[in-house]
């Protein structure tokens, strides 16, 4: 089928279906799933441009139906993820700016898939020893500090613990997630997202979610809903800065949607059926994912 | 608890039935009546084009969310 904004030929079933896998991903770890349809649409022949614009008004969509689902199971925070939307726009200006540099300097391939390589490892180490140590430890969950707040535990806790005593006023209490917690902390972590964003591309939920979980001591199951919440006003912001440029198909974008309007809604009902330290574990293959493409199109040369 | 079980995945494998079949209608209705004028707006108007795009993603997104939660509502004839 004739996509006329990109002049891309398409089946509407491979993107209701890309959509829909993507859709149970994003409902259920809180990502964006760039690191899966970038190279989905790219494969089908979409130009990279229109692959990375159009992903990002599907992510728009998918988000709003997980985010929804998330709201009415509880799981979002909404004074939270209005917070770290500051944050993380303000980082992805940033890191378009670095890219920007890097590309007049003429190493922008190689510096930006090192860098990527060496975050996506990173992230999957930790979370593999962190929730495979907590799952192991056996230890009862710790008493909800708030009424309503959904109880975690974490084997790096105590370092959780520690940014949460820290006294950089103004200190913000999130009621929803159970934690008090300085203002600048929280834009300090939306932020760095923001920057892996612009930097890296996508929507960077690989990095969000699980700092939200560690350094801010939200409940993963919160995490994933307010990072959700956060990804459509980050992504709104993303799409239209795209589409001013030329590089949204919307049409492939709402095809995709279909798709993942379901999946999302799926993904974000199999949460209720997981512990926190349970969801981290299954999180851990996603960067990783995203490092073997990043090192393929390092080797080959092949953008996907 | 499995008689209920089976009973969700039953509603749902339907809803996924109904559900195909009504997308598939929308992919045609869509592709036919937006097609043209959204690639006029985007060659032309691309701050338009641009609010457009951010609204028709919402709107379907709030639709489609609305229609699945009623199919599943109406399949398994209660409120979830």
């Amino acid at each position: 089928m004739l996509f006329p904004i990109s002049g891309a030929h398409i089946s509407p079933i491979y993107l209701a279906v890309i959509g829909f896998l993507i859709g149970i991903l994003g409902g259920f770890f809180g990502v964006g799933g760039s690191f899966i349809a970038g190279p989905a649409l790219r494969i089908v022949g979409l130009d990279w441009n229109f692959a990375v614009g159009t992903d990002l008004a599907h992510i728009v969509g998918k988000s709003v139906v997980a985010a929804k689902r998330h709201r009415a199971l509880g799981n979002v925070d909404l004074k939270l993820g209005l917070i770290m939307a500051v944050g993380t726009i303000g980082g992805a200006e940033v890191g378009a700016q670095l890219i920007q540099m890097l590309k007049r300097a003429g190493n922008v391939n190689l510096v930006v898939s090192i860098v990527s390589i060496a975050v996506y490892v990173s992230i999957s180490s930790f979370m593999i020893w962190e929730s495979r140590k907590t799952l192991a430890s056996r230890k009862p969950l710790p008493p909800a500090s708030a009424k309503g707040a959904k109880q975690d535990r974490s084997a790096f806790q105590h370092v959780t613990r520690a940014i949460q005593r820290l006294k950089l006023a103004p200190i913000i209490h999130l009621p929803v997630s159970g934690v008090r917690i300085s203002l600048w902390i929280i834009l300090a972590v939306a932020f760095v997202g923001g920057l892996f964003s612009g930097f890296l591309g996508g929507g960077a939920g690989y990095i969000r979610m699980p700092s939200m979980v560690y350094v801010l001591g939200i409940p993963t199951h919160l995490a994933v809903g307010t990072d959700l919440f956060e990804i459509i006003i980050s992504a709104s912001y993303g799409t239209f800065s795209h589409a001013v440029k030329g590089n949204v198909d919307i049409l492939i974008a709402l095809v995709m949607h279909t798709g993942a309007a379901i999946g999302a809604q799926i993904g974000a009902i199999m949460t209720q059926y997981f512990t926190g330290p349970k969801i981290r574990l299954a999180f851990v293959p996603l960067p990783l994912i995203g490092a073997a493409i990043v090192i393929y199109t390092l080797f080959t040369g092949h953008k996907l | 608890m499995k008689k209920e079980a089976l009973k969700t995945l039953r509603a749902f494998l339907i809803e996924l039935a109904i559900y195909a079949v009504l997308v598939v209608c929308y992919f045609f209705l869509v592709l036919h009546f937006l097609g043209a004028g959204l690639r006029q707006l985007e060659v032309n108007h691309r701050y338009t084009y641009a609010c457009v795009s951010i609204l028709l993603i919402i709107g379907q997104a709030v639709l489609l969310e609305n229609v699945t939660t009623l199919l599943l509502r109406l399949l398994r004839g209660r409120s979830e």
